[in-house]
This record gives C-alpha cells, sequence and structure tokens, in this order.
C-alpha cells in the first residue's frame, strides 16, 4: 500500500482556514523557514480513504481474539470514549483555575481513593504517564526515603522472570541490579533471595501474579526478607487484573504499587498507547509523592503544590486525564463486583491451560491466574517448528498471536492472556487452533514456517530493517528495498508484554 | 455491568474442565494471610445510563473553552482539532490494537507511525524520530539521557526561558541519571548566546525552546551555535504548529528536537494524554528512547514495516537499554499525523500566519488600551506577557467572571512578573474575541 506521502500532489489540501483581515505579522529573516516541510497534500476524501485503509490492515481487540500475555487486551468499553469526549473533559485547560475544574479535580480525586482501596495502600499520585514511568516513579520513591533517612543503598532486585522495564527502571533510577531467580514451583527462590538481601539494598520488583501467571505462595516471607532488612517492596501492576478484590499489594506486603491503568481498566492501547501508570504507597512515603497533589478541603477539591520533600514532577500538569476518565467510569461500572473481573479472568486462563496442556509443555503445572506460559519445545525438538511458527500459523486462523518468547526463562515461550471478556465459544475456537497447529507441525510444518498466509504481508525481514535503518520516507532519494535480497529473517526474540 | 459473558452454565463446563468445584479453588496458591477476606469498599455499580449521568455532572462543573472565551496556553494550546480526527481515531482497530509486536497483523498501524515519523523529521529538519513519547516534558529528560550518553558529560544546561514544567521534570530525572542541571537566565524575555556558551562548556546538552515560554523568538541559531562552540548538543524544544513559519532546528545546527505534540491533533484534555515527540540527526539513531518503526520487505520483496533497531529497547537490552519506556503515545501521535495531513504544507504555513497575525493584534490593542508588554523588543509567535497593572488573581478573577479567561499569571513561576498574564491566541480566536479581551481587561 502506497505511503500517504506517495499519494500527495501539489496544490491539494484538506483544510479550510479563517480568512482574517489583519495585516500580516513577519517572522525575522534569520528565524523564518526556508524550506517548507513536505507534509501531504490531499484534499480530505483521500485523507479519510487512506487512514480507513490503514485502519483495516490493523488488527485490534475489536477485531478479534488478542491473548497477547501479560498485556490484558480486554474489552474497551465505548461509553468511556463518549465520556473522554464531553466538553467539560475535552475541552479544558490544564491550567484552569481550581473553582472551573472542580469536576475534573473530583473524579481524580475519587480515583485515587478507589486505587488505593484496590491496592490497599494509603496515597496515590495519578501522575506517571504509563507503567514504565510509574517503576522509575517508584524507583525515585525509594530513593527520596533513603536520602531522608540517611541509608546509602544502592541496589535494587528483579525476578529473572521480571519485564526488561524493571531492570531499564533500575538503571535509569542510578540503581545497581541484582537478580533472583525463580524456583521450580515458579516462586522467588527463597535461599538465593535471603543471600542477595543485605543492607545496601534498597528494594525489591515484583509482579505478583509473576509473569508466569503464579502467584508467589511466599509473598508473605520475601517481604518479611526485605522488611527485615529495611528494604522496600514495589509492586509492578502490570498482573492486577488477577487480583483485584482477592489480594491487595499492600496487604501482600508492598510499599509502593504502579497500576497499569491501560491493562487493568481498560484504557485502550490506541496502537502502542497512550496509558497511565499511578503509583501508590504507604502513608510513610507520602511526602516523596510528585506534585501536586490532589486534596480534598471539605466540598472542595484543589490542587497542593506544598509538599518539600517530594521528588518533582515526573510529567507534565497532573497525568492523562483522559484515561483518568475512562478508567474511573470503568470501575464505577463494576462497582464492588470489580472482584468478579479477576475471578473471571483467573477462570477463562485456567479453562485455557486445562484444554491446551497435553498439546504442548507446560513448564509449571499449577493452577494458574490470569494467564499462564507454555512451551513450544517438543514441537521445536521434533518438527522444527517453533514459537515464532505457532504465533505466525494462529494468524491463518483470524487470532491474534500470544506473548512469545517471554518469560525469558522458558525457552520457546507462549505466554498466554485471555482476559475476562472473552466468551467460552472464543476460548474454545482458540483452542481448537492451537490443538490444529500442533498436529499440523507434526504433519505438514511448512505450513507453519511459511505462515501466515492471508495477511496482507508476508514475514518480513527484521534483520534487514535493522541494517538498512530506513525510519522515515526519503521523497525522490527514497531507497528500493524490495531490490535487496530478502528473508524472512524474524528474531526468535520477545514480541509481547 | 455488561462486559462479561461467562453464564452460570458455561461456569460449571469450564469448572468440570479445568477439574476444580469452584472458582474459588482456583486461587488456592493465594495464602490465607494476603486475601482480602472482605468486599472492596467501593461505591455501588452503575448502569450505563446512570454512569453517563454521574460524568456529565461532573463534567458540567469544568470551564472549558466552550463556555469560557480562553486565552490560556503556557504550553497547551485551544487549537482547531479537525473532525477527520475524531473520526479516524474512533476507529476500533487503531483505538483497541496493541503495540505492534507482530508486524503481520498490525501493517495498517506500523505504517501510520513510519508515516508519523517522516512528517516529525520533515518538521523539524531531523533524520529520525521516534514513535512517540509521554509528552513534552518527559521528552526532554529522555533528550538528556541521549546527550549524557553520546557525550559523556555529566551536566545539563536548561533556559529559564524553558518551559517551566520541562525545567521541573528535566530536575526530577536528573539524579538518577546522574546529572546536573544548570539553567541560564532570560534576559529581556530571550537568552543570550554569549551568556549561554559559557553556562555550556563541559555540559553534554543545551536545551532552549522556540518559540520560548514567553513566546518570544529566541535568537535560536546563535543559541545552537553557542552550544557547538562548547561542544554541547544543542536541543530545541519546538511547538509543531509553529514550523510552518520558522526554520527547522535541523538546518540551524541542533542535534535534537524534541516538543509538546499536543497542538497538533489533540484536544486539552486538562493536560493529557497528549504526545511528546524526539528526532535527532542520524548519529544518535542508536541511542534513541522508545519505539522506532522501520521499513523491509518480505519474503515476496513486498515493502512492509517492523518495529526496529529493537536492540536499544527494555524487552530487548533489559538494564542496558537506552530507556524503559514501553507504552508511548501512538494514538495521539497518530493523531497529530491526521491534523498535519489534513493541514498540509500550505495549512500549516496558515495556521502559523494566523497565530501571529492575531497576536500582533492582541499586542497593539491592549497597548492602545494602555497595558504595558513585557518584553515590548521581542518578536512573538502566538503568545506573549503583558501587564495587567494589578493582582493577576483579581485580573483573572473578574475577567472569568464575564466569561473570559484571560491568561496564565506568570508570577507562578517568574518572580518579578506577579502582575504579568501570558495571553496565547490560535486560530480559533477571532479579532472580535481579542477586542472583547481589551474591553475586560480594561474594565
Amino acid at each position: 500500500m502506497k505511503l500517504i506521502y506517495e499519494k500527495s500532489q501539489p496544490g491539494r489540501r484538506a483544510s479550510s482556514l479563517p480568512r482574517l483581515d489583519l495585516p500580516r505579522a513577519e517572522v525575522p529573516e534569520e528565524l523564518a523557514r526556508t524550506k517548507p516541510p513536505r507534509l501531504p497534500e490531499l484534499a480530505e476524501p483521500e485523507v479519510v480513504r487512506h487512514f480507513s485503509a490503514l485502519a483495516s490492515r490493523t488488527f485490534g481487540i475489536d477485531t478479534g481474539f488478542y491473548p497477547l500475555g501479560s498485556c490484558t487486551m480486554k474489552h474497551n468499553p465505548r461509553v468511556n470514549e463518549r465520556l473522554v469526549n464531553l466538553p467539560g473533559f475535552r475541552d479544558l485547560h490544564p491550567h484552569q483555575e481550581g473553582d472551573g475544574a472542580q469536576g475534573a479535580l473530583e473524579l481524580m480525586w475519587r480515583l485515587q481513593e478507589i486505587l488505593a482501596e484496590i491496592a490497599g495502600l494509603e496515597a496515590v499520585s495519578l501522575q506517571p504517564a504509563a507503567g514504565s514511568q510509574g517503576e522509575l516513579t517508584g524507583l525515585m520513591l525509594m530513593r527520596a526515603h533513603f536520602a531522608d533517612r540517611g541509608e546509602e543503598r544502592d541496589t535494587v532486585i528483579t525476578a529473572d522472570t521480571a519485564h526488561g522495564t524493571n531492570p531499564a527502571s533500575v538503571t535509569m533510577a542510578g540503581y545497581k541490579l541484582a537478580k533472583v531467580e525463580t524456583d521450580a514451583r515458579g516462586n522467588l527462590d527463597l535461599e538465593h533471595l535471603r543471600g542477595l538481601v543485605n543492607e545496601r539494598t534498597a528494594g525489591l520488583m515484583l509482579t505478583n501474579p509473576s509473569t508466569l501467571g503464579l502467584f508467589d505462595e511466599n509473598i508473605h516471607e520475601v517481604a518479611r526478607i526485605f522488611h527485615d532488612a529495611g528494604a522496600l517492596l514495589y509492586y509492578d501492576g502490570a498482573n492486577l487484573n488477577a487480583v483485584c478484590g482477592i489480594s491487595r499489594p499492600g496487604d501482600m506486603g508492598f510499599d509502593i504499587v504502579h497500576y497499569n491503568l491501560h491493562k487493568t481498566f481498560s484504557q485502550p492501547h490506541g496502537g502502542g498507547g497512550p496509558g497511565g501508570g499511578p503509583v501508590a504507597v504507604r502513608r510513610t512515603l507520602e511526602p516523596f509523592l510528585p506534585v501536586p497533589a490532589i486534596v480534598r478541603d471539605g466540598e472542595r477539591y484543589r490542587l497542593h503544590y506544598n509538599r518539600p520533600q517530594s521528588i518533582g514532577k515526573v510529567r507534565g500538569f497532573t497525568g492523562p486525564f483522559g484515561v483518568f476518565v475512562r478508567s474511573y467510569a470503568y470501575i464505577r461500572s463494576y462497582g464492588p463486583a470489580l472482584k468478579e473481573m479477576s475471578e473471571t479472568a483467573v477462570l477463562n486462563a485456567n479453562y485455557l491451560l486445562a484444554r491446551l496442556k497435553d498439546g504442548y509443555d507446560l513448564p509449571f503445572d499449577r493452577l494458574c491466574m490470569h494467564e499462564f506460559v507454555l512451551s513450544a519445545r517438543t514441537l521445536k525438538r521434533e518438527c522444527g517448528t517453533s514459537a515464532l511458527d505457532v504465533a505466525k500459523r494462529l494468524m491463518d486462523y483470524g487470532f491474534h498471536p500470544p506473548t512469545i518468547y517471554f518469560p525469558l526463562i522458558v525457552p520457546e515461550a507462549l505466554m498466554i492472556e485471555p482476559t475476562e471478556t472473552e466468551p467460552k465459544e472464543t476460548l474454545d475456537a482458540f483452542v481448537d487452533a492451537m490443538l490444529a497447529i500442533a498436529r499440523e507441525a507434526a504433519d505438514r510444518p511448512e505450513l507453519l514456517k511459511q505462515a501466515p498466509h492471508d495477511r496482507p504481508v508476508r514475514r518480513l525481514d527484521e534483520v534487514k530493517a535493522a541494517k538498512r535503518a530506513v525510519v522515515k520516507y526519503g521523497f525522490d532519494e527514497h531507497p528500493d528495498l524490495s531490490a535487496e535480497p530478502t528473508e524472512p529473517r524474524q528474531l526468535e526474540a520477545q514480541k509481547g508484554a | 455491568m455488561s462486559f462479561l459473558s461467562v453464564t452460570e452454565r458455561d461456569r460449571e463446563e469450564m469448572l468440570a474442565a479445568i477439574g476444580v468445584g469452584s472458582v474459588e479453588e482456583l486461587f488456592a496458591d493465594v495464602p490465607g494471610e494476603v486475601r482480602l477476606g472482605r468486599g472492596l469498599e467501593l461505591e455501588p455499580a452503575l448502569s450505563e445510563p446512570e454512569l453517563v449521568a454521574h460524568l456529565e455532572e461532573l463534567a458540567s462543573r469544568n470551564a472549558h473553552t466552550g463556555v469560557e472565551l480562553s486565552f490560556l496556553g503556557a504550553g497547551m494550546y485551544d487549537h482547531y482539532v479537525p473532525a477527520v480526527v475524531d473520526v479516524l481515531l474512533a476507529r476500533g482497530e487503531f483505538l483497541t490494537a496493541y503495540t505492534p509486536y507482530q508486524p503481520e497483523m498490525s501493517q495498517g498501524v506500523l505504517q501510520a507511525i513510519f508515516e508519523y515519523q517522516t512528517a516529525i523529521c520533515e518538521l523539524t529538519g531531523m533524520d529520525v524520530s521516534n514513535a512517540s513519547g509521554y509528552d513534552g516534558t518527559t521528552v526532554a529528560a529522555d533528550a538528556c539521557y541521549v546527550a549524557k550518553h553520546a557525550t559523556g558529560r555529566s551536566k545539563v544546561v536548561v533556559t529559564e526561558a524553558t518551559n517551566p514544567q520541562v525545567r521541573q521534570v528535566v530536575k526530577t530525572y536528573a539524579p538518577g541519571f546522574g546529572l546536573e542541571v544548570i539553567e541560564v537566565p532570560h534576559r529581556d524575555g530571550v537568552t543570550d548566546p554569549d551568556e549561554l556558551r559559557s553556562s555550556a562548556e563541559g555540559a553534554a546538552c543545551v536545551i532552549f525552546q522556540q518559540p520560548n515560554f514567553f513566546g518570544c523568538l529566541e535568537p535560536a541559531p546563535d543559541l545552537a551555535a553557542a552550544a557547538n562552540d562548547a561542544e554541547a548538543l544543542p536541543i530545541a524544544h519546538v511547538d509543531p504548529v509553529s514550523l510552518g513559519v520558522l526554520e527547522a532546528p535541523g538546518r540551524y545546527g541542533c542535534a535534537l528536537a524534541i516538543g509538546e505534540g499536543q497542538g497538533a491533533g489533540n484536544p486539552l484534555s486538562y493536560g493529557g494524554p497528549h504526545y511528546g515527540f524526539l528526532a535527532a540527526k542520524t548519529e544518535f539513531t542508536r541511542r534513541l528512547p522508545g519505539r522506532i518503526i522501520g521499513e523491509t520487505t518480505d519474503v515476496n520483496g513486498e515493502r512492509g514495516y517492523v518495529l526496529t533497531l529493537q536492540t536499544r529497547e527494555q524487552h530487548i537490552r533489559r538494564e542496558k537499554a537506552t530507556s524503559n519506556i514501553t507504552t508511548n503515545q501512538t494514538l495521539l501521535a497518530l493523531a497529530g499525523l491526521v491534523h498535519l495531513s489534513w493541514l498540509g504544507p500550505q495549512g500549516l504555513r496558515e495556521v502559523g500566519e494566523i497565530c501571529m497575525a492575531l497576536g500582533a493584534y492582541a499586542k497593539e490593542r491592549l497597548s492602545e488600551a494602555g497595558f504595558e508588554l513585557v518584553f515590548p523588543e521581542q518578536t512573538t509567535f502566538k503568545e506573549f506577557a503583558v501587564r495587567v497593572g494589578r493582582s493577576t488573581k483579581e485580573a483573572i478573577g473578574e475577567a472569568r467572571a464575564v466569561g473570559v479567561h484571560p491568561g496564565y499569571a506568570l508570577g507562578r513561576d517568574y518572580p518579578g512578573l506577579d502582575d504579568a498574564l501570558l495571553v496565547a491566541v490560535t486560530e480559533k480566536r477571532t479579532p472580535a474575541d481579542i477586542d472583547r479581551l481589551v474591553e475586560v481587561l480594561a474594565a
């Protein structure tokens, strides 16, 4: 399909703008644009057609099942889109005076209260823009906490099953990384952990349930080990969808939590974002939270900047407000029945697991939480077909593949998260497809290796993309990559999560 | 609530297949001491009509730009968002897709981001753009991290005329990055290149904003030259809407260009979600944070798009990644692309010209009415500082009482400007609106 720039014709335009009867204001010559940007030149019908065609070449939850592990691809209620577009939200300036933004402030204050109850912690900041920024904010809070106590601690521990964001955040926060291993049951290896934790340890970052989809049965003891050493526990909320109303991170012993509003609380993922990554903390850490805080005085709500020990601001204004509107609306749609959301997510996942475990390897044979990890190890050994091949073949059956090659400790990993919003018929159809693919791997492996067969493109050459690094349209100088040799070189590396 | 499909019969069949007797048994691994053991204390569930009524009531207590004639800017602008943006972004495929890890499923969004990257490079005169950052503040911190690793230096310089929130976020990130932050004061609303040059000695980078927070046009080429003299990377924080009339930072020596994308394609939305953009010269490609889309071909030689240069990223490089960013602002960046495609080069230029002409008209009318411009010598783009001759709180309160928001109180960030308002105009304002502003302020 042509790029929009290739459809462009000089002299066309879609925009109509006011014509003012005012004198022109000149830009000083040395600051003025010398060459216009080559933006697309199309009339409106072709703009609409172009992006409609791109939409039709994109697969979303609205299109079909999207069991991308650790991404919680659940239905996004459409009423939330109507609500976020109410003029009182959509057209509200963030510098509006407090008395002109009482409804927005109240919504955020209410969301803070709700999130605190769900996490079992006392104070919330909505500001972080996404999960990984919530992580970084949490680590900055750790740093501020220990600086306040005059303690020098330089190491943060993450699990070997952790999302890549955890170790990346550790580095960005200026900490050293230590990694704790997973034991044979899929819990943290307590003996290894005890050997790692000491007076230099600032804290732990952990997802619970883990990225294996398993609840750490020793979480109470894990918390004790860190707290006895004076260290803090950080909860990566990527998998909170498993435990809402069942077990709260604060009750598990975590001191700092981030939520992924775009996972658990149904902010649409938008092809990669936006997200929302609020953090919650124990009361003792509240003074360090970002500014401004949103507080209630009687019946009035206001932004509060006077927090002398605050880490500062991590993002503009008070955070991604539109995300808050959607997540607030989502939680209010459930009320206390939010527990049913998690229960159904766990039911759906266990049902899939029960029906799939004879067709694929199951590295940790336990009941799972909201997701589980299979391995295509045997298929690879016996048929030569990899997790990547299984993923590509699933596309032919009309499903988005699961997350693959993650977590890293499982070879040929297939990480499957159905979420609570899928009906049983869809789960059954997915099982049928997965089992059919396992049979095909034995009988006709080329069907997998050459898949997908009916997507807009066949397998793409990722190695060529990285080597050539063509990252924008070059107009008259755009290279013709089709004239260069191509192979279906896709990295057998993490796709998803 | 109606987001769940499971019926009683489904549940029984599924539990039987799993081999347990109840949903409760599925949670056997959750130890009793960490169980909640009670219901969540949340307000009762709302039906869809009740939910809409509740949020409409909340929204009704917000004075939005449809009920107040607004001259607020200071980083977020009431630009016109064309209808095509709303309609195309509501497409469920764009709205409900995840990050395009599986390219065969996501060619549409991948191509769209590639086109977005192209648009950002065209606007800024850079060679490579990432797929978006969180907002105009965090991309500044990201840029500092790039500069630190590219230069091996540990000081960053930011001009005082740069948006205060950008400076605050850079300062929040700096300790973790091992960076020291130095600010260079403004002189009569703009930055002095000589002063900047001496501060830039030994610095990894220099961040300045064009147009700056006061709306004034900085001597940007001279600032970039000053940074380059000190071998510090010049980084321009630019307004995309200005780049139809203002020179591209890539053409006056900048190493990186960053900015807040809101004005291109996104409504105000009380501060988010919006998108930040980050673009650079080729030599920094492999140091950039975040997603980058690249072109390639499939087995048949057909063109296609993939996430590329992933060895920079957290999911591959983990603690050695160039950033921890994963979720970004793709949908908002796509809105930016649609808006820019609607405008085209001519439309973008016209928006810039309208803003400048309206700004000049507003300054002239306010001056005639006896108000003093704070920086009368400077050329401004779409906002400017004016003294109201009394407390801004009072002036704002009185104007709002008659339905006009006259602007942002600069004293919040700049001591000595306690009686100054930052007044912003966009293509949505008219000369008659400005006459009304003058009338209200003068009353």
